[in-house]
């Protein structure tokens, strides 16, 4: 199994959701994160006193999903994410050694 | 015959007895009169009390809770809070009769201790045709909300216990005192009732500003800098909550200010008049300055202006016409924009909240520009002289100015022997390590936001 992490811009979460779920993708778990890779922060003026503010607002999502899926998911997602200019985000994968399902106690493909 | 005569004698009897009932109905109709005044007048110094109340609860709350940082939002509203009780009790038990009984030309006597004759007749020395309680419940709104604006200066690092000390001692020894000079029957600047020195102070920008403005700076001072200033981002946790608390500043003034005509009369008409224009243009003024000096209006700056012109039209409400009123309102927003935008970053005082760049210097400007306007125009206290510049009385901007002088000095010395005392006795700064928690859980063991619960 494969656990997918995408940091991705807020503004582009719907359209993420969306493609996903229609290649049946309906389980993630979304995160609401600060953080920056190239792209440069902004200021801001406060009754004279400035300050950089370099920790951007962004989105996290994640997934675990079968590694036949992998690929497949890896590139709906980032279809969707992508707009062409720094600040896009990035997707990490990761090798997942268990998954359980709590209701019932499934193991395995069979728990995501 | 006969019921002819009769009705011809009781016609006689009836118009005989008319010039007696005459008097009566005239002596009635009098009264009536007299009581629809006061009708009037007390409905709106009634309501005009609970707008100023609402000034500090939750105007300054919100405005100033909104500006410091996430960890010290309840406790900065704390303070606005707690002194509307605090002050209110100091008010039943001594202050009232500090501030408004006849005394010297400093203070006022013990006549009304426990508000003891405070009732329903008027005291016609201040206000004829409202019952006193009225006036004594208004005039409470005001020492409530000047204690209170001290707080934007020592916002984020003050220990609780020593600000409850301090702004007891500092409304018996500096704010009493200076109602009583520019208020009360025989006080030094008062204008109208035999002051040696008459200050044209309207709703209080001596009396309220200057006096908790510069009190404001020594406090900043003494009390020393935030920790993390020039290195951290003390930036506004919730400036929505300030442009709410700013808001119910603005529509609250209209108590502040129109309300000290201390009846709904043409003159309290004059006074929000003029208030409501000097603020749109002081807020305008500061916005614009922005605009062209960062690149971007912002709405901090937008909410300041109005604040600023706020305070400076405050002494000048009652005496001024709507254009000078704006022309006030660009003078506060100029003048306050550069104390708080280049003037404090330059000298490098900590007044977190800007209470002596808003407030202190905003109310020291009304006041000398209260002397400039002020005419007979708009209100005639007295009795044909004239008043301000203006008028011809270019004399007026120098008194105005010594009564402003008198405010500033009686702030700054009032405040910093009562300092030195509340930190020998409390302490008034809070420990480091309370100050990186964050005042709402050290100091009352809360936080402001639980967005997760």
């Amino acid at each position: 199994m494969k656990k997918i992490e995408a940091i991705i811009q807020p503004h582009k979460l719907e359209e993420v959701k969306e493609a996903l779920k229609n290649i049946g993708i309906d389980g993630m778990t979304i995160t609401e994160v600060r953080g920056h890779g190239r792209q440069k922060g902004h200021k801001e003026v406060y009754r004279g006193m400035e300050y950089q503010v370099d920790l951007l607002p962004k989105v996290k999502v994640e997934m675990v999903v079968p590694d036949v899926r992998g690929e497949e998911v890896i590139n709906a997602l980032a279809a969707a994410a992508r707009t062409g200019k720094i600040g896009d985000g990035k997707i990490f994968v990761f090798d997942v050694s268990e998954a359980i399902r709590i209701r019932n106690d499934e193991r395995g493909d069979g728990a995501l | 015959m006969t019921k002819l005569s009769l009705l011809f004698f009781s016609l006689c009897t009836y118009a005989a007895a008319q010039p007696a009932d005459l008097e009566k109905r005239l002596s009635d109709l009098e009264k009536a009169t007299k009581s629809a005044q006061s009708a009037g007048d007390n409905a709106w110094m009634l309501v005009s009390a609970a707008l100023v109340l609402m000034m500090t609860g939750p105007g300054l709350a919100l405005f100033y809770g909104g500006l410091v940082r996430r960890k010290n939002i309840l406790s900065t509203m704390m303070h606005s809070f707690v002194l509307m009780a605090v002050i209110s009790v100091l008010w039943a038990l001594v202050g009232y009769s500090l501030a408004f009984g006849e005394g010297n030309s400093f203070i006022g006597g013990l006549q009304y201790l426990f508000l003891n004759g405070v009732g329903a007749a008027p005291n016609s020395d201040y206000a004829g045709t409202i019952p006193q309680g009225t006036f004594m419940i208004y005039q409470l709104m005001f020492a409530i909300i000047t204690p209170a604006l001290i707080s934007g200066a020592y916002a984020e690092r003050v220990k609780f216990s020593g600000m409850l000390l301090f702004t007891i001692l500092w409304t018996l020894v500096v704010y009493f005192p200076m109602a009583h000079m520019v208020w009360g029957k025989g006080g030094l600047l008062n204008a109208t009732l035999g002051g040696k020195i008459p200050t044209f102070d309207f709703a209080g920008g001596t009396v309220v500003h200057i006096t908790s403005g510069v009190s404001a700076l020594v406090f900043a001072l003494y009390i020393g800098k935030r920790k993390g200033i020039g290195t951290e981002a003390l930036r506004p946790n919730n400036l929505v909550l300030a442009v709410v608390g700013a808001c119910l500043l603005w529509v609250g003034w209209f108590g502040f200010n129109a309300g000290s005509a201390l009846a709904a009369s043409s003159l309290a008409t004059s006074a929000f008049v003029a208030t409501h224009f000097a603020t749109a243009a002081a807020a305008l003024t500061w916005m614009v300055i922005e605009w062209f000096r960062n690149g971007k209006p912002s709405v901090l700056g937008a909410i300041s202006g109005a604040v600023a012109g706020l305070v400076a039209i405050t002494p000048a409400s009652g005496f001024v016409k709507p254009m000078p009123a704006m022309l006030i309102g660009i003078a506060a927003g100029i003048v306050c924009f550069l104390m708080v935008s280049v003037v404090k970053n330059k000298f490098g005082y900590d007044d977190a909240l800007d209470a002596f760049g808003v407030h202190g210097i905003g109310g020291t400007v009304g006041a000398i520009l209260t002397g400039v306007f002020a005419t007979k125009e708009i209100n005639d206290a007295l009795n044909g002289k004239p008043l301000g510049l203006i008028d011809g009385n270019a004399g007026q901007v120098l008194n105005n100015a010594m009564g402003a002088g008198i405010a500033w000095v009686l702030g700054i010395v009032g405040t910093l022997v009562i300092l030195k005392i509340v930190d020998s006795v409390v302490g008034i700064r809070c420990e480091p390590q309370e100050e990186l928690e964050g005042l709402d859980l050290s100091m009352h063991g809360e936080e402001g936001y639980n967005l997760d619960s």
